[in-house]
C-alpha cells in the first residue's frame, strides 16, 4: 500500500429531509429554496411545532434486514445509511486487513428512545421496557453500524455542540496519521422527536428543528481519494466568559485565513457557513464572515436546524463541491451553540490550489 | 490548529500524573475513598434520591454531597446551574487542579467521560414538560446545562482557565477511553498537558434501565463469584492532571504515577453483551501491554472491569486468563465495583485513581463479599485487605454498544 502522508475523502453520505443520499442533499442545496415543513405534536400544547422530517425512504434500504437493527431508532438508521454511503468506495475493493475507525458525533443522540423510556419508568418502572434503554445510550448508533460492518477495529461517539463534528473530523485523521486505521468514517447524526423540538422553541424560536446524518470517510490512500483533501482544521476556539461566540468566531476565521481559506473570493472558494438557523444564533458567525463577498453556501437556510447532523452536511456539501468541480477549495465555518468555534478547508486533490495561501 | 497535527517525534514524551481528585460513596477526596478501598469497605444504602418501591433492586451506592462547593471563580448563580453530577466533577477536578499545582490557563485541554451528563436536568426537563406543559420556568436553563461540554467549560471557568473540551461518550467505557485520549494528546505533541476523568450521577431513567435489563443484583454486587447475580450502581467522579514528564519536573512538581499504556477497540458482538470469549477484551489488553512496553508477568495487579454479571465476569475472566497466561495462577485480581458499585461513564476514571492509590501506598483492594470462587476464574480474587508490592497495575473497562479499554499505571519511584 502506497500512502502519501495526506488525507483524503474518499467517499461522503448523507440522509437529510431532502432524502437519503448525498445526490438529493446536493438536489435541494442547489435549488436553493427552503425545504417544505411539517407539524409535530408536543404533549399539553394545541400548537404543534414545525419541523422537517426525514422523508421515508422510496424503498425499505437492505441493511435494515441485519438483526442487530431490528429495534433501532431513527438516529442509527441514519447513521447506518450515510456511514454505509460514505464507505462504498472504500469498500468496493474487499481487504481483509482494512482496519477501519468510526467517530460518531452527537449533541441531542438518541433522544427518541430516552423519552419513551423515561415515559414509561415514570408511568410504572415495573414495566418500562428492557428494549429501549440500551438504545438510549449515545454509543448505541455507533456499535450497531460497528455490527452491519463487521470491520471497525477504532470507535469512539463525542458529544458536544455542532462544531464538535471537526474534532471528530481531527480525530479520524490523528489515527490515520498513526497508522492504527487505514480508513476512517466521521458521522454526525441527529433525530427528532418533541422534547427537542420543545428545547430548541424555547433556545432559539424561530429555528426549524429538522433530522439526518451526514459522512466523510478519510483515507489515506489516493487511489480511494473522492478528488478531495483535507487541508487544515483550526484549533478549537472555546467560548470563554470574556468575549464568548463573536470571538471564538472571529479568532477560528483569522486562522483559516492564515491557512488559505477564504480570504481571496477571485479564487473561486466555496464558504460552505451554519447560517439560517435564527437571528439570535447566527449572529456571531455572520459578523465573522461579515467581509465576505465570494460564494457562500448556507444549508440550514433550506435544511433547517438539525445540530450535528447539520454541521455534518455542511462539511459533506463542502467536499461534495470540491468532488464535483464546481469549486477548487471549500472551507466550512462550523460556530457552535454552546462550546466552540471550529473551521476547516478541503481543496481539489489534484488541484494547484495553494495548500498555504502563506507557503 | 486540530489538524494537521505536529510531527510524531520519534519517542513520544513520558507522561505523568500530577493531580488526583476522587469522590464516590466512600467519601470525597483521596484520603477517605483510599482508607475505604483499602479495607473493601462497603457504600450501599436503599436509594433516597428517587422512588425505587417499584424497581427489583433497591440499593445503590449514593454520593453524601457537601453542603457547599469549594469556593471557585464560579458566581452563585453559575453555581446553582452545576447538577448533581456537575457538582461531583467540580469536587474531583478542584482536588486534581490543587494536587498538581496548576496555574490557571487560557488554553487546557478537558477531556471526560460521562454517559449521562447533566441527565437529573434532563429528567426535570421532561417532566415539567409533560406534566405543566405551559410552564416555561428553568426550561431553557435545563436545556442548555444537561450538556456535557456545557458543564466541562463550567468546570474550567471555575479554575480560572478555559480550553478545547473534549466529551467521550462510548458507554461505561468513557472514563478510560477519555484518559487514554488525553494521554494521546499528549504524547502526540497536541498538548502539553491536560485535564482528564470521567462522571455520572445516579438518575432515574439509568437506575430503571438496568432494572428493567434484570442487571442489578438483589442481593449483594460480588463480581467474579460463582453465585454472582448482577451489578450495583453508584455515582461518582474522579479527575487527573496529566502532563508531559518534562513539564513536571521543570515545575518541580510531586509526581502520584505515570500512565504508560492504553488500548481500545470495539467488540461487534452484541449491543450489551460481550463476546463470551472475550475476544475484544484480549485485544485491548494486549494492545495496552504493547505501548506501555510490559509483559503480564510484568503486571503486579488487575483492577478488572468486573461488573457482577453472570455474562461480563465470565467473558473477561476468558480473556485474562488467556492474556496473562501462566501469570494468571498469580495475578492479583478484584473488581472495587463490589464497594462503590458500578459508576458508569466514571467508572473507568475512578478506577484509574483507584489503581494510582494502590501504587503510591502499596496496597490492593479486596473483594471482602466474596464467597464462591466461579471455576472460569483460574486467577485469585483478592479477598482480604493486605500491603503488597505494586509496581505495575492494569485497568479494565467495557461499555455497551462493545467498547473496551485497559490502561496501564506504573509507580512513580
Amino acid at each position: 500500500m502506497s500512502v502519501s502522508g495526506k488525507i483524503f475523502i474518499s467517499g461522503l453520505g448523507a440522509v437529510s429531509p431532502a432524502g437519503w443520499n448525498v445526490d438529493a442533499l446536493r438536489d435541494a442545496l442547489n435549488q436553493g429554496d427552503p425545504l417544505p415543513t411539517q407539524t409535530l405534536e408536543r404533549p399539553g400544547w394545541d400548537k404543534p411545532l414545525p419541523v422537517r422530517q426525514v422523508p421515508n425512504p422510496a424503498t425499505r434500504p437492505e441493511f435494515l434486514t441485519h438483526p442487530r437493527l431490528r429495534r433501532t431508532s431513527p438516529i442509527t438508521h441514519y447513521v447506518v445509511a450515510a456511514g454505509l454511503e460514505a464507505a462504498a468506495q472504500i469498500r468496493a475493493k474487499p481487504d481483509p486487513n482494512l482496519r477501519l475507525g468510526l467517530v460518531v458525533c452527537l449533541q441531542s443522540g438518541c433522544v427518541n428512545y430516552s423519552c419513551r423510556f423515561y415515559g414509561e419508568t415514570l408511568k410504572d418502572p415495573a414495566t418500562a421496557s428492557p428494549l429501549l434503554f440500551p438504545e438510549t445510550v449515545y454509543a448505541a448508533p455507533a456499535s450497531h453500524l460497528a455490527a452491519v460492518l463487521g470491520n471497525i477495529s477504532l470507535a469512539n461517539s463525542i458529544v458536544g455542540d455542532p462544531a464538535t463534528f471537526l474534532q471528530g473530523i481531527a480525530l479520524g485523521g490523528q489515527w490515520l496519521e498513526e497508522n492504527r486505521v487505514e480508513a476512517c468514517l466521521v458521522i454526525g447524526a441527529e433525530e427528532i422527536n418533541w422534547i427537542l423540538a420543545d428545547a430548541l422553541w424555547h433556545l432559539e424560536r424561530p429555528a426549524v428543528l429538522t433530522a439526518g446524518a451526514g459522512a466523510l470517510c478519510l483515507c489515506r490512500e489516493p487511489e480511494f481519494s473522492a478528488g478531495v483533501e483535507l487541508v487544515a482544521i483550526t484549533d478549537a476556539h472555546t467560548y470563554s466568559e470574556g468575549d464568548g461566540r463573536l470571538g471564538a468566531a472571529k479568532a477560528m476565521r483569522e486562522e483559516l485565513r492564515a491557512w488559505g481559506g477564504p480570504a481571496s473570493p477571485e479564487k473561486l472558494e466555496l464558504l460552505c457557513d451554519g447560517v439560517g438557523a435564527s437571528p439570535h444564533a447566527d449572529a456571531a458567525e455572520i459578523e465573522a464572515w461579515q467581509d465576505w463577498t465570494g460564494p457562500r453556501l448556507s444549508p440550514k437556510c433550506m435544511l433547517g436546524e438539525g445540530l450535528m447532523a447539520a454541521a455534518a452536511w455542511q462539511c459533506v456539501a463542502a467536499c461534495d463541491a470540491v468532488a464535483v468541480g464546481r469549486f477548487g477549495a471549500a472551507s466550512v465555518s462550523l460556530v457552535g451553540s454552546n462550546q466552540q468555534a471550529i473551521g476547516a478547508r478541503f481543496i481539489r486533490a489534484d488541484s494547484d490550489i495553494s495548500r498555504l495561501s502563506h507557503g | 490548529m486540530l489538524f494537521p497535527t505536529t510531527s510524531l517525534a520519534p519517542t513520544p514524551p513520558r507522561v505523568v500524573i500530577t493531580g488526583a481528585g476522587i469522590i464516590t460513596a466512600l467519601g470525597r477526596g483521596w484520603k477517605p475513598n483510599a482508607e475505604g478501598f483499602r479495607m473493601g469497605r462497603t457504600a450501599f444504602r436503599p436509594v433516597s434520591l428517587f422512588d425505587v418501591s417499584r424497581q427489583r433492586a433497591k440499593n445503590a451506592a449514593e454520593v453524601d454531597l457537601p453542603a457547599t462547593l469549594p469556593s471557585s471563580r464560579l458566581n452563585a448563580k453559575q453555581t446553582a446551574r452545576l447538577d448533581r453530577a456537575a457538582a461531583m466533577l467540580l469536587l474531583a477536578t478542584h482536588e486534581a487542579w490543587q494536587q498538581s499545582g496548576w496555574e490557571p490557563s487560557e488554553n487546557l485541554p478537558i477531556v471526560l467521560g460521562t454517559t449521562a451528563g447533566g441527565m437529573s436536568f434532563g429528567e426535570a426537563y421532561f417532566r415539567q414538560a409533560v406534566q405543566r406543559p405551559g410552564q416555561h420556568r428553568q426550561q431553557p436553563t435545563r436545556a442548555i446545562y444537561y450538556q456535557p461540554q456545557v458543564q466541562a467549560r463550567m468546570v474550567l471557568a471555575a479554575l480560572g482557565s478555559n480550553g478545547p473540551v473534549t466529551i467521550v461518550s462510548n458507554a461505561c467505557a468513557s472514563g478510560s477511553n477519555a484518559i487514554g485520549h488525553a494521554w494521546e494528546l499528549i504524547r502526540y505533541g497536541q498538548a502539553e498537558r491536560a485535564l482528564t476523568g470521567g462522571y455520572d450521577a445516579l438518575t432515574e431513567l439509568v437506575f430503571s434501565g438496568f432494572d428493567a435489563l434484570q442487571a442489578l443484583s438483589t442481593t449483594v454486587c460480588r463480581p467474579f463469584d460463582a453465585r454472582r447475580d448482577g451489578l450495583a450502581l453508584g455515582e461518582g467522579a474522579a479527575v487527573m492532571a496529566l502532563e508531559t514528564l518534562e513539564s513536571a519536573h521543570r515545575r518541580n512538581a510531586v509526581i502520584l504515577g505515570e500512565l504508560i499504556g492504553y488500548g481500545t477497540s470495539i467488540d461487534q458482538h452484541h449491543l450489551t453483551q460481550p463476546h463470551p470469549e472475550g475476544a475484544t477484551t484480549l485485544t485491548v489488553m494486549k494492545q495496552a501491554c504493547a505501548t506501555a512496553g510490559v509483559m503480564p508477568d510484568d503486571i503486579d495487579y488487575l483492577n478488572a472491569h468486573g461488573t457482577g454479571t453472570v455474562l461480563n465476569d465470565s467473558s473477561e475472566a476468558v480473556a485474562i486468563s488467556h492474556w496473562a497466561g501462566p501469570r494468571a495462577a498469580t495475578l492479583p485480581v478484584s473488581s472495587t465495583k463490589a464497594d462503590i458499585g458500578h459508576l458508569l461513564g466514571a467508572a473507568g476514571a475512578v478506577e484509574a485513581v483507584i489503581c494510582l492509590m494502590t501504587l503510591r501506598e502499596q496496597w490492593l483492594p479486596p473483594e471482602t463479599r466474596f464467597e464462591t470462587p466461579d471455576p472460569a476464574c483460574n486467577f485469585p480474587i483478592v479477598q482480604k485487605p493486605g500491603d503488597a508490592r505494586v509496581k505495575v497495575v492494569l485497568s479494565n473497562s467495557f461499555g455497551f454498544g462493545g467498547v473496551n479499554a485497559s490502561l496501564i499505571l506504573r509507580r512513580w519511584e
